[in-house]
This record gives structure tokens, C-alpha cells and sequence, in this order.
């Protein structure tokens, strides 16, 4: 049977079992929307394209599935960028349809023309400019492929007109032959029981998991891992639920603004072992002095992640949950009685605290309040910032994707949309953008889209008046001048709540904070939004500066 | 340290601009870059000679392996191998000197493709090296156009 390429898209896309699409509409891409009358799954028009971006990207995060995104040529098309490089950074699978202008227009500067195939390169795992309408369906084929496989990331197929409007016969491949890409899944096995025998000679070893165990689900694996050798396990910013940080073995996350335990015991361990991270400076400070005394297991599915930033003694590439998978079988338990002990004491003498007050809201509090009234079980989405921080440090996470923040690049405004995508994947569990009173503003249009689709999605904003992070670095680094981080100006965000039909809170004291939380919880149609007024300049410690190493690590007592 | 690095890749458009964007991103200027075909129709082989600290050329290695079209990558400077290259030179040469440039093309084995009245154009293949020595020598007749292909390698067995 004959089909145009947008019937082949719609039912490419009902082949791979899509059930939730994000985008927005354009004059490239509307055959594609002509068709969506039709289609097998849900449809969410976004207030922007980046709101949809972030949104695929909540949504896989949240679902371990696929995020599909459709936008229009030109603008739509560049709208993407900044969602496409957050989702490459923290190897996020999406599948991006882009309109095109029609292809013998292609290079004529015709209108809503971008070369997005061009803009995109660098920051997308793979991309596809459609030539002709025959190849359609491979290419979604191997886009779906590609985007799930190995170290994920986000693939963009950029559709001309023409070839949305051309007709061929439909048959979706079966099987994908791309010569050139073969992920390897299973780890060599010389090296792990080389990597069993470090570990079993070990006297000081630390698990340093990373957010490959979580895109693996192997949260299973890692957690009988440390269940046979007893080893205490820290983990990044994108690694966090993948172990129980509520476990005694647990050191929470280390790097920047992670805990003081974290970093002191990784500093001073004999064996790191590394699974699915990849030594962001973010973690390792002052690269030279990160381990001085570590041997290095690492294991990681993309070959350029080992080796990269620090030298590795028994690489094992692979795939997390195989190779784990794996290592339990054959692994013994190390004697490491007094390690552990001196762990226990490290962090029962530096634990994550703030000075509470009773006169101001800390932010810490408000977050350790929302983790107390939802036991845990929330899905917490964040902004970037300090918010993203306490976020981080204060509520304890104990399932895999339970915790979704731009990591790598680090993008302001991602955290609200993807809540939207997160609630879509989720609709068993309460979700939480614990926000900034800048961030929000990013993406703030896209509360119309929770309030449409009735998505009770609570948004905390920690409103401290200030681009807190950036304020605290010029407090601390640049003499306290305080350029252009100060929002004095800042919508009513209750008022604005409501405007677009979303329920509205404020909370200036902090024994309205429980109740307001308890209201939020109790509305289940629509988004709220709490305006928590927090203390204006509270810092987010421990951190270590850029570049430096714990013995330069700033606590809240220096200060 | 200078790499020559051999790039099998899928003959597809955009293949050459992801293989350079790796380069120049990281703020490499490739020295020279042959791309051709090879004995399958469907795959290209790009021959990239570039200048960089040993660990980041490294990394740029295993980014080209991650590419999608990147079928093989092997760096020749850490194996012996047969490399050659193209040039063009035109010079232009007094009458009175052009014994002494058809002399200089003989030793080097360099042909002579084309004349003019005031100009000759020679063709040389060889080693790189081999292109850099004669081009010095030509100097002094003055060259007004010069041409290089980039080179070419292949492993020996
Ligand atoms: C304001 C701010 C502050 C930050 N502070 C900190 C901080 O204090 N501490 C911190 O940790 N981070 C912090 N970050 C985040 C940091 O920038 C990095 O994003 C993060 O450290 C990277 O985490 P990761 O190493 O787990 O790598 P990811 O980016 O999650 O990469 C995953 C790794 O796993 C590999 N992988 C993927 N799939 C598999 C698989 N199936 N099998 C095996 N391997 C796989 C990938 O190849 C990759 O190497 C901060 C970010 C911001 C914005
Ligand atoms: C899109 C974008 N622009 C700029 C930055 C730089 N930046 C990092 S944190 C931050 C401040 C965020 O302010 P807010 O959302 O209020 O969070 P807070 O730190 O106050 O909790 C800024 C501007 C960024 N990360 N992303
Ligand atoms: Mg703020």
C-alpha cells in the first residue's frame, strides 16, 4: 500500500510504540499535523519549542522510553537547540522530527529555512536530512535505533515538505544494519575478573555510580553489587536513586556541593570503581589531585568516556547491567571492617546541615519538608541553580529516575517542562519542580499546557530575589558585587498562577510551609505553584570551588 | 606531534563536515585532508593530517569512532605505512632558465604538463617530504601558482 511520509511518520512512530508526543506546528510540518487527527497517541501542543524539548526529555527520563518531538522548519526548528544540548549532555534518547523546506529549495535561503542538520551536528548523537520520501522509514528505523542504544542521546530527522507530501510503499524495517555502529553490551571478561581481584584486595574502596546506571536500569545490579562486597557507594547529581541514599552504605553525592564524606572517602580510597560516569569536573575538582592514591575501575558503554580525564587501570567497557550482572557472579567481599568504620564516623561528624531559623524560611527546610510530606516517594524535577542543589542535598532519594536535573549543561528553564513530561510518565506519582525564581521564568508559558492536560504538577519556587547561584559565586569569588543578579523585579507569581488557571500559594513564614505543601498535595487537577519567600542569601555549602580540592572545601563554618 | 590519521567512513553527504567539526571545535587546523573513494562504491576514505597534543588527538579518535558514518579509524603515524601526495607548480621562468628547471624536474622525476610562453607547469608525486624539498628548489624560479593534493596513506602489510 502507497503512503505519504507523513502516514509513514504516524505509523513508524505506532510501530515503535509511541504513546506520548510533544511539539508545535508550522507550515513545513503540516502535513505531519494533518495527519495527528489520526494518531495512536497523545498529542501535547507546547507554549515553545523548547518547553516540548524538555518536556520529550522529562518524559524519558522519567519513563526510560523514547521522547518524540515534532516542530516546523526555521525557527521551530532552532527553538529546539538549547533541549536537543541538554539532552546530549545527559545522553537523553529523543527522536526530533523537524520540518524542512522543500528540497529544491534547500540552500536558497527560501523562508523558514535553517540548516538545522548543520546547527545541530555537534549536539545531537546522530542526525538526518531526508532526501527522498523511499527512505523514510529506515531512517526513523535507525533514528529510534540509534537514540536508544549504547550511550543514548537525542537524533534529529529533518523532513522537507515535499518529501511529508511524496507517496512510496510503507514497510517499516525489521532489522537495523548500520555497518559502522555496534555498541558493545558485554564487558570483556579478563577484565572484570581483573576487576574482581582489585576489588576483593581492596582495603579503602568506593562505588562512584553515575547516571549510566541509571539509563541502564541497573539499579538492580548495582544494588546486589553492594550488597555482596559491602562497599560504600556515592554517586553524581545524575546517578542519585540509583542506591537508597537513606542505606548506611550510602555516602550521598559527591563532587562540587557534594558531601563532605563523599569527597573526603573517595580522595583517600585505594580503589575507585566507576560505573557509568564520567569524571565531570564538576566531581573531580583539581583533576590531579582527585584520587591520589586510587586505582580505577571504570566501566562505561562509550569508549571516549574512558581515559578521558583520569587514567584508568581496569577499563571495562560495556554495558552497566550486564557487566554487573557479571561481577556478581564472581566477586568476593573485601575485608574493609575498618574502613567502614571510619566512613560511619566521617559522616556521622560532617552531616549535610544549615543553620535553621525561625524568623526566615531556609530553603533547605522547605525542601526537606516536601521530602517529609510526600515520604520520599515524589518525583522531583528541578531548575539549576542553588535550588537544584538543595534539591539535591536535602531530600533522599531511593529510586532510579525519581530525580531529573540538567546536569551537563546545566539549562535554567528545563525543569518545569519536564515535570510536564515526567507527570505524563508518571501519573502514579506526585511531581515536584523544585524551581528558582529565575528559572521559572524561562518556561513559565508552558503552565497552560499543564493546566490543559490537568496535570496537578507542584511547582516550589525557593524565590530568593537573587540568580542565587550566580550571586553566591560573586559573593564568594568576586568581592560580593552583585551585577545584574539581583531580581528585584519579578512578576506576582500567584497572580500568575492563576492567570493561567493554576492554583496559586504563597508563603512568607515558616509555619505556613507544611500547609501549603499539604494544600498543594490535595489538588489533583491542575499545577500549583508555591511562592516560597525564602531567606534572600543563603549559600549552598559544603562546596569545593572550580578547580580546587577538598582541603579547600568552604563550610558553612569558615564562614 | 603531527598524526596522520585514515578515516573509513560512509560515502554520504555530511560525513565530512561531523569528521572536520570534530577537529575544529577543538580549535585544530587540519594541515591537509584527502577524501576519495576506495573499492567499495559506498564507503570513502579521508586521509587527515593534523597537529595536536598526543592525549587530545586521543580523544578526537574516539569521538571518530563514535560517529554514526565512521566505519574505521586508524592513526598511521604508529605504523609503517606508504604515503604519498600530488603537486601542481607552476613557475615562471626566464627562457635563459629553463634548462635548469628542466633539470631539477628530471632528478625528481617531476613531468612537465604544461608550457607557455612565460610559464611551466610541473606535476610531481612522492612523499610529502619529497613535494617540500623540490618546492624549495623551484623557489628561486618563481613560482607563481602552487597545488597540493594533501596526502595519502596506507598501511603496509
Ligand atoms: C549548578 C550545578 C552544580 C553541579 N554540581 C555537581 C556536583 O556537586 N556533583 C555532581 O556529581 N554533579 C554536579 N553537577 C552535574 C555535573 O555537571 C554532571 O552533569 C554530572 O556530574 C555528570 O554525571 P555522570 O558522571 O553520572 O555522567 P552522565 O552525564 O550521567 O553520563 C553517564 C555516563 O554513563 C555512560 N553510560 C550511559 N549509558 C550506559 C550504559 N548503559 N552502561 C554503561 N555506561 C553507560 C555514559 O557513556 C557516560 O559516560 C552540577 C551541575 C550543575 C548545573
Ligand atoms: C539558560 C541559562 N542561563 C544562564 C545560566 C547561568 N546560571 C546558572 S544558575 C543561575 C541562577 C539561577 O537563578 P534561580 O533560578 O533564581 O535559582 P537560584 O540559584 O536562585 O536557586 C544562572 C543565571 C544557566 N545555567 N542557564
Ligand atoms: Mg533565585
Amino acid at each position: 500500500m502507497k503512503m505519504t511520509g507523513a502516514e509513514i511518520i504516524m505509523e513508524s512512530l505506532k510501530k515503535e510504540g509511541v504513546e506520548h508526543v510533544f511539539g508545535y506546528p508550522g507550515g513545513a510540518v503540516i502535513p505531519i499535523f494533518h495527519q495527528l487527527f489520526n494518531a495512536p497517541f497523545n498529542f501535547y501542543l507546547a507554549r515553545h519549542e523548547q518547553g516540548a524539548v524538555h518536556a520529550a526529555d522529562g518524559y524519558a527520563r522519567a519513563s526510560g522510553r523514547v521522547g518524540v518531538v515534532i516542530a516546523t522548519s526555521g525557527p521551530g526548528a532552532t527553538n529546539l537547540v538549547t533541549g536537543i544540548a541538554t539532552a546530549y549532555m545527559d545522553s537523553v534518547p529523543l527522536v526530533l522530527f523537524t520540518g524542512q523546506v522543500s528540497t529544491e529549495m534547500i540552500g536558497n535561503d527560501a523562508f523558514q529555512e535553517a540548516d538545522i542538520t548543520g546547527i545541530t551536528r555537534p549536539i545531537s548523537k546522530h542526525n538526518y536530512l531526508v532526501q527522498s520520501v523511499d527512505e523514510l522509514a529506515r531512517i526513523i528505523r535507525e533514528s529510534f535505533y540509534i537514540a536508544s542504544t549504547g550511550r543514548p542521546g537525542p537524533v534529529v530527522i529533518d523532513v522537507p515538505v515535499d518529501v511529508s507530501k511524496a507517496e512510496t510503499r510503507f514497510d517499516y524495517p525489521e532489522h537495523v544494519h548500520l555497518r559502522s555502529y555496534k555498541p558493545v553490551y558485554k564487558g570483556h571478561p579478563l577484565q572484570i575478573s581483573k576487576a574482581c581481584k582489585l576489588i576483593e584486595q581492596a582495603k579503602r574502596p568506593v562505588i562512584y555510580s553515575g547516571g549510566g546506571v541509571i539509563s541502564s536500569n541497573a539499579s538492580g545490579e548495582l544494588r546486589e553489587f553492594v550488597k555482596k562486597t559491602g562497599i560504600p557507594i556515592t554517586t553524581t547529581l545524575m546517578g542519585m536513586g540509583a542506591y537508597p541514599e537513606t542505606d548506611p552504605l550510602s555516602l550521598k553525592m559527591l563532587g562540587m556541593h557534594g558531601t563532605c564524606y563523599a569527597n573526603q572517602a573517595v580522595h583517600d580510597s585505594d580503589l575507585l570503581i566507576a560505573v557509568g560516569a564520567r569524571f565531570d569536573d564538576r566531581v573531580t575538582g583539581k583533576i590531579s589531585e582527585f584520587i591520589p592514591e586510587a586505582r580505577v575501575i571504570h566501566i562505561d558503554i562509550d569508549p571516549s568516556s574512558v581515559s578521558k580525564n583520569v587514567r584508568v587501570d581496569v577499563p571495562i567497557v560495556g554495558d552497566c547491567k550486564q557487566v554487573l550482572a557479571e561481577i556478581n557472579k564472581l566477586v568476593k567481599a573485601p575485608e574493609i571492617g575498618e574502613w567502614i568504620e571510619r566512613l560511619q564516623k566521617l559522616k556521622a561528624e560532617n552531616p549535610l546541615t544549615y543553620k535553621d531559623s525561625e524568623a526566615k524560611i531556609k530553603p533547605q527546610y522547605v525542601v526537606e519538608r516536601i521530602y517529609a510530606l510526600t515520604k520520599g516517594e515524589a518525583v522531583i524535577c528541578t531548575e539549576v541553580g542553588q535550588n537544584q542543589m538543595w534539591a539535591a542535598q536535602f531530600f533522599e532519594y531511593s529510586e532510579p529516575r525519581t530525580f531529573i536535573s540538567s546536569g551537563g549543561l546545566g539549562t535554567m528553564g528545563f525543569g518545569f517542562p519536564a515535570a510536564i513530561g515526567a507527570q505524563i510518565a508518571r501519573p502514579d506519582r506526585r511531581v515536584f519542580d523544585i524551581a528558582g525564581d529565575g528559572s521559572i521564568q524561562m518556561n513559565v508559558q508552558e503552565l497552560i499546557v499543564a493546566v490543559q492536560h490537568r496535570l496537578p504538577i507542584v511547582i516550589a519556587i525557593l524565590n530568593n530575589g537573587f540568580l542565587g547561584m550566580v550571586r553566591q559565586w560573586q559573593q564568594l569569588f568576586y568581592e560580593r558585587r552583585y551585577s545584574q543578579t539581583c531580581m528585584s523585579f519579578a512578576p506576582d507569581f500567584v497572580k500568575l498562577a492563576e492567570a493561567y488557571g493554576a492554583a496559586g500559594i504563597r508563603v512568607e513564614k515558616k509555619d505556613e510551609v507544611d500547609a501549603a505543601i499539604e494544600k498543594a498535595l490535595a489538588v489533583t487537577d491542575r499545577p500549583t505553584v508555591i511562592d516560597f519567600r525564602v531567606d534572600r542569601e543563603e549559600n549552598v555549602y559544603p562546596m569545593v570551588p572550580a578547580g580546587k580540592t577538598i582541603r579547600d572545601t568552604i563550610t558553612r563554618e569558615l564562614l | 606531534m603531527r598524526h596522520v590519521i585514515s578515516v573509513k567512513v560512509e560515502n554520504k553527504s555530511g560525513v565530512l563536515a561531523r569528521v572536520a567539526g570534530l577537529f575544529s571545535a577543538r580549535g585544530y587546523n587540519i594541515d591537509s585532508l584527502a577524501v576519495s573513494q576506495t573499492e567499495q562504491e559506498d564507503v570513502s576514505m579521508m586521509t587527515i593530517v593534523v597537529r595536536g597534543d598526543d592525549r587530545i588527538i586521543e580523544q578526537v579518535k574516539k569521538q571518530l569512532n563514535k560517529l554514526i558514518d565512521v566505519i574505521k579509524v586508524s592513526d598511521h603515524s604508529d605504523h609503517p605505512s606508504v604515503q604519498r601526495e600530488l603537486a601542481l607548480v607552476k613557475v615562471a621562468t626566464q627562457p635563459a632558465k629553463r634548462s635548469e628547471v628542466y633539470q631539477l624536474a628530471e632528478i625528481f622525476r617531476a613531468e612537465i604538463v604544461d608550457i607557455s610562453l612565460k610559464t611551466i607547469t610541473l606535476e610531481l608525486t612522492g612523499e610529502p617530504e619529497k613535494i617540500d624539498n623540490f618546492i624549495e628548489l623551484m623557489r628561486p624560479y618563481s613560482i607563481k601558482e602552487l597545488i597540493r593534493t594533501g596526502r595519502i596513506s596506507m598501511n603496509k602489510e
